[in-house]
């Protein structure tokens, strides 16, 4: 067993997961694939939408609870396309009463349907209303400080700054800014957005991220499965990476790995 | 008659009908969902005590893939 499997979960609203790898459940094949891909990431927390039933459709139609049962996960319903706080507000409402009161949920309120942009005005706005109303926000923001500060001191128990934009597979665009953000926050810091391969997120973890949400990564991969699988382990590679400390960086090293002493004599 | 909207889309009832009625009505029985009337949020354990008015504008929702 791994020395940090118990010893160094990640506390969320006081709820402790062993898993820092946050999944999404859009843009799969079907249900199959989708648990497939969420069980081989070790993912404990799933983000899911809530959009309007379908009327009239057919009433055996198998539903993404099925595959994703709220009893077997930790469900986080999410704002996703919502470009205004009260649509964001409604939305949660709503998720709340289809879930039984669970009130752990990510808010996002987004300002660009063209680049998927974070509206921080929006997202202060709804998520002061949220917490007031007593739900646990995990928020995702952009990637500054000081809006993320802000988010804290409003009361979210998360703060999901982007990597870069939601979709794009860019990686982390700005880590001087995440590393900021680490510094002053008091609730876990989670990259959410922009991750497009394993080192990606091992890189998040190495900076200090407590977690990472991502879904297009997994998703959108060849093999979503296999890319499941490796995300769990370049999160896990970079959160132990993150605890050992790494060496610092120099340009070169007089001090090889290999003793100096002891060489055979050099042929005459 | 009674008029409403579900999901932006018209719908006429002979009568008001509890919102249990309405969810077999359209075809959505044993559907994990929840609702939204004029704004508010509609408990499911209301369902069965609370009932449709004419006017109303209803969001009926699930939830599905999302990241």
């Amino acid at each position: 067993m791994k020395p940090h499997e118990n010893l160094d979960p990640l506390l969320i609203a006081g709820k402790p997961y062993t898993s820092r790898l946050l999944v999404g459940t859009g843009k799969y094949k079907d249900f199959a694939e989708t648990r497939a891909a969420v069980d081989a990431s070790g993912a404990q927390i799933v983000t899911v939408a809530i959009r309007r039933t379908n009327i009239g459709q057919n009433p055996n139609e198998p539903s993404l609870l099925d595959a994703i049962p709220p009893s077997q996960y930790t469900l986080l319903p999410n704002t996703a396309g919502c470009y205004s706080a009260d649509d964001a507000v409604r939305t949660l409402r709503l998720a709340r009463e289809l879930l039984d009161g669970h009130e752990l949920v990510k808010l996002e309120v987004l300002g660009d349907p063209r680049t998927l942009y974070p509206n921080v005005v929006e997202t202060i706005a709804a998520a002061k209303t949220l917490v007031s109303e007593g739900f646990k926000v995990m928020v995702y923001t952009s990637d500054d400080p000081i809006i993320a500060k802000q988010l804290e001191e409003i009361g979210c128990v998360a703060v999901m700054p982007l990597a870069s934009l939601i979709g794009s597979g860019m990686g982390i665009l700005n880590p001087w800014n995440l590393q900021i953000i680490i510094e002053n926050a008091k609730v876990p810091v989670l990259v959410d957005a922009g991750v497009g391969t394993a080192s990606d997120a091992a890189i998040a973890m190495e900076l200090g991220c407590d977690g990472v949400l991502m879904n297009t990564a997994i998703a959108t991969a060849k093999n979503p499965v296999l890319m499941g699988a490796a995300m769990k382990k370049a999160v896990e590679a970079g959160r132990d990476a993150f605890l050992a400390c790494r060496m610092p960086k120099k340009l070169y090293s007089a001090a090889p790995s290999s003793p100096t002493a002891g060489l055979i004599t050099p042929a005459a | 008659m009674v008029t409403i909207t579900v999901n932006g889309q018209s719908h006429q009832f002979e009568q008001a009908l509890y919102f249990a009625q309405l969810i077999d009505r359209l075809g959505l029985a044993g559907k994990r969902l929840a609702i939204e009337r004029n704004g508010e949020i509609v408990p499911r354990s209301q369902f069965s005590a609370m009932s449709i008015e004419d006017g109303d504008k209803l969001e009926i929702v699930v939830a599905v893939g999302g990241g």
